[in-house]
């Protein structure tokens, strides 16, 4: 096989939704009127919706014709740095669209659901069991929101102690919603940088925590990839201080079955159920962001709580120092079957095996990349790694050339610019379920790039020229933001 | 393991690679004090047969559509979903991407959630609307904070009548940054009192459901004018869209922020979740919006596209002054609503508007007629109170039994209304379910 994986084939343009339609068709089968009409109050009536009419036909044409221009995890590695990008089980979607789970009415009585309040229940202790914490909230929505109920639930705790806190330590190393998340709780981030091994150092911990500072916000594999090696030595200054200790558990798949989440001193810790749990990512979510909690945290908990008592599951809301509710109902239930029917398949070890695995394709990468992109932290990685431009800068060349030349070898390019941390990062994470043969083509086209660089940089300027559409102007879209048609 | 690839052999020559002699040895960085050492109790593994198995007793353990008649809504309503939207969504190339930050190939998501956000806009009457929030919850939540930062004022009046869920998100996304809520009374004919909006001072913004969670079609040009002249904003919020089929939307009532809960376009109850947080606002506003924008651009030889747009608003860029924290939204959901919206047209969503509303004014007309009383007089769209006599729990109990979900008791979001009940009827509930519900409540 030559180097170029991606290749060209008949994909179709497509107008705007609109553009396709015309008053009087319809795509909809409309159920049979058994009831008499009743006028509505001329002063209630809406004009007719400004909605195109199609027919069924139409609209599958349409939407077809748009996914053909996505690349996707189902169509090949798709190397997104702190997004973990693996593989979608196909039978997670089929148990999750069973009637018995779809048609699962939230406001109906628990009698009705206890399917339903059954498996949050067993995923719950799932999750508490595979982290080491004490307690589970399903209820976030996604990762942000996990974050944000962690920051609740500290905010919560000091409060029930009658302290009042301003800051909250973030380094430097944390993803990138963590400081929008604290500031919402209206802690002020204060900034810690890393050492020049990457991680926290005990000392740059203790020099900014104090009394005013409610605790520290982790990323725990960091998002250079690397393990938070001195991690219970920090919860100890914080927790010292009177801080409470945040871990942003994102990373969570290079870490399952080999390190305890309780035992490194965390108080919580979010988990992306879209990430380390298999569901997809759907085009940007929904995903889920469960919050696990040691035991002093869970009063705190949101409202409402799955209860198994008497023999029956429900739902309890009567937590009086909860911080309240994070969802219209009890989040992403979708996605938590999804979740849970990934870990039932897996069993404990393979879960295991999937986070060795993940780590052993991150530093396979590392090893073989070493030379060809600079390597800022050379050492062990966990599930990703963080390259920089510095060498092909030399040639004026720059990562987001890098990055768009890789979807002509046909990989989705690797998160970039990100962290902050490294000048014009790649962030690479596999994930698991790429085979050695997957990654050794992504080697090679990496590699291919690096001698592009140097003898035909113009390609890469150039570059995707594979796509349906080449690079986009986003400095003109930001300017003259054009959000509707 | 299916899912895993790698041989033995793999994995021998990639630890050689790396120059360590097995798995544990590539985590040198992980201390001892730190490994997972307890015994193990996660169940599994299962075999795609026995999972197969285990799901099917779970999810028939539940209470659905095809074996018991439900009349309830109150936040989460219940419609056919046809077919081909479903398949649609299924699409791995929908289905197993992530945000679209790299635009050349992801114009597939990039398109659809433009098409979203145009129709979304077009719908409620407004200029721009964001690609998705995770629920109507949270969306009420950014709406309120995105007020109080273009007003800078920090206190917010919500109406009584908003769902007492999203009320509660609401206060508990404000409570640690001293946001103060002050609550609406309703009125006799169950909406809101807007009058009493005069008496606070220092308000950002106002805001009211409608449908509200009565079923009560607010006076939104009242409010919304009330708004304008105490120079505060108006925030409507919605649980049900697809009254907007029929009623006049808010934006042309003068709203200046729109949010509310979408999942009703296309999207399964999954017991409440994923949802889809819909929002839009007039065009002055747009920088001070949450979440993502998708926006048309021009690649290099001039050929129209579309990117994520207005970035420097969000959480990655903007670090702790961002607009909202969010990241991951409810992007698939967002396409199920857009889709569903396709199917339906402007002619079919009026057609399904109405049908919903007659279906649910048929259901009243004949719990009148059977001595009930509708204590609120306010229009309704697909759902509304009735009153029930005192020990009705016990007939609601009966119908439980036998299949019959006879509407939601409000005793327990309003200690004042014992005995009301709220009951919702969709496109799914025949003429036959209802007049069977009457028969059953009066015997």
């Amino acid at each position: 096989m030559s180097e170029q994986i991606a290749s060209t084939g008949l994909v179709f343009d497509e107008p705007l939704l609109w553009e396709r339609g015309r008053k009087g068709r319809q795509g909809f089968s409309m159920p049979v009127r058994d009831v008499e009409e009743f006028p509505l109050d001329s002063a209630l009536l809406g004009d007719l919706p400004d909605l195109p009419d199609l027919s069924e036909p139409d609209v599958v044409r349409h939407y077809t014709r748009l996914s053909q221009w996505n690349f996707c995890v189902d169509t090949g590695m798709y190397p997104l740095g702190s997004c973990t990008m693996k593989y979608n089980p196909k039978v997670n979607e089929k148990v999750a669209a069973l009637e018995g789970f779809t048609g699962a009415h939230p406001m109906a009585p628990s009698s009705l659901s206890q399917g339903v309040l059954k498996l949050m229940y067993d995923l719950e202790g799932i999750l508490r069991d595979i982290t080491g914490m004490d307690a589970v909230t399903l209820q976030p929505a996604a990762g942000a929101q996990g974050e944000l109920t962690g920051m609740l639930l500290i905010h919560a705790y000091h409060r029930a102690k009658n302290a009042t806190h301003t800051k909250i330590i973030v380094p430097d190393t944390a993803h990138g919603t963590n400081p929008a998340s604290a500031s919402l709780c209206g802690y002020r981030p204060v900034a810690v940088k890393s050492n020049e091994n990457g991680i926290l150092s005990t000392e740059a911990v203790s020099a900014v925590m104090d009394e005013d500072t409610a605790g520290i916000m982790l990323t725990n594999p960091n998002t250079l990839g690397l393990f938070e090696e001195n991690v219970r030595e920090i919860a100890q200054i914080v927790h010292d201080r009177g801080g409470q200790v945040y871990c942003d558990g994102a990373n969570m798949n290079a870490l399952m079955g080999m390190v305890d989440m309780g035992r490194t001193g965390v108080d919580v810790l979010h988990l992306n159920l879209h990430k380390t749990f298999s569901t997809p990512h759907g085009g940007g979510g929904p995903g889920a962001g469960p919050v696990c909690v040691k035991k002093h945290l869970e009063p705190f908990l949101p409202v409402p709580r799955v209860v198994f008592r008497n023999g029956a599951y429900g739902m309890d809301e009567e937590f009086p120092d909860s911080v309240g509710r994070l969802h219209a109902f009890y989040g992403n239930f979708g996605v938590m079957i999804k979740a849970y029917s990934y870990i039932l398949t897996m069993g404990f070890t393979d879960l295991k095996k999937a986070s060795q695995l993940a780590v052993l394709n991150a530093n396979y990468i590392r090893k073989a990349l070493t030379g060809v992109f600079h390597l800022p932290y050379d050492r062990f990685c966990m599930h990703e790694c963080v390259f920089s431009d510095k060498f092909q800068r030399e040639e004026k060349i720059i990562t987001l050339d890098v990055a768009k030349r890789l979807m002509d070898f046909g990989f989705h390019p690797p998160t970039i610019y990100f962290p902050l941390v490294v000048d014009g990062a790649i962030m690479i994470e596999p994930t698991e379920t790429e085979s050695k043969e997957t990654i050794d083509q992504f080697v090679s086209a990496c590699k291919a790039i690096a001698r592009e660089a140097k003898e035909t940089p113009s390609i890469l300027k150039e570059a995707p020229m594979k796509s349906k559409v080449k690079r986009l102007d986003e400095t003109s879209a930001a300017r003259r933001p054009c959000l509707a048609g | 393991m299916r899912y895993l690839p790698h041989t033995d052999e793999d994995i021998s020559a990639m630890l050689e690679a790396v120059g360590v002699k097995c798995l544990d040895d590539l985590f040198p960085t992980v201390p001892e004090s730190c490994r997972f050492i307890k015994e193990q109790t996660i169940p599994g593994p299962f075999t795609e047969w026995e999972l197969n198995g285990h799901m099917d007793l779970l999810a028939k353990k539940q209470g659905v559509s095809s074996g018991y008649r439900r009349f309830i809504g109150a936040g989460s309503y219940e419609h056919y979903i046809p077919a081909s939207v479903s398949t649609l969504l299924g699409r791995s190339e929908f289905v197993t991407p992530y945000t679209p930050y790299q635009p050349e190939i992801s114009q597939g998501t990039l398109q659809a959630i433009y098409e979203y956000q145009t129709l979304v806009a077009r719908l409620l009457g407004m200029e721009v609307a964001n690609a998705s929030l995770y629920d109507g919850a949270s969306a009420l939540a950014e709406a309120l904070l995105m007020a109080v930062r273009i007003t800078g004022k920090r206190k917010v009046a919500v109406s009584s009548a908003i769902h007492p869920h999203y009320r509660r998100v609401a206060e508990t996304y404000f409570r640690p940054s001293g946001i103060e809520v002050v609550t609406l009374p309703c009125l006799e004919n169950g909406r809101t009192d807007v009058a009493t909006i005069d008496q606070f001072q220092d308000l950002a913004a106002v805001a009211v459901q409608s449908p509200n969670f009565f079923g009560c079609i607010e006076d939104l040009k009242g409010i919304c004018e009330r708004c304008d002249s105490n120079d505060l904003l108006s925030v409507i919020s919605f649980t049900e869209p697809l009254a907007y089929g029929l009623l006049k939307n808010p934006g042309r009532q003068g709203a200046h922020i729109v949010c509310g809960e979408g999942r009703s376009f296309g999207l399964p109850l999954w017991f409440g979740g994923p949802g889809l947080g819909m929002f839009a606002c007039r065009t002055k506003y747009m920088r001070n919006m949450p979440g993502r924008l998708i926006g048309k651009a021009l690649d290099r030889e001039g050929k129209s596209g579309f990117v994520l747009t207005l970035a420097t608003r969000e959480q990655h860029i903007r670090r702790e002054k961002a607009t909202s924290n969010i990241c991951t939204n409810s992007s698939h959901c967002a396409l199920a609503a857009v889709i569903y919206m396709a199917t339906l047209g402007g002619t079919g969503m009026r057609e399904l508007a109405t049908l919903n509303r007659d279906k649910s004014e048929y259901l009243k007309k004949e719990l009148r007629k059977a001595g009930f009383r509708i204590p609120f007089d306010a229009p309704t769209f697909n759902e509304f109170v009735v009153e029930f006599p005192t020990g009705f729990e016990q007939t609601h109990k009966r119908l439980l039994d036998k299949g019959i979900v006879a509407g939601l008791p409000l005793a327990s979001f309003y200690p004042a209304m014992a005995g009301k009940y709220l009951l919702c009827v969709t496109e799914t509930v025949s003429r036959n379910d209802m007049d069977e519900l009457v028969r059953e409540i009066r015997s």
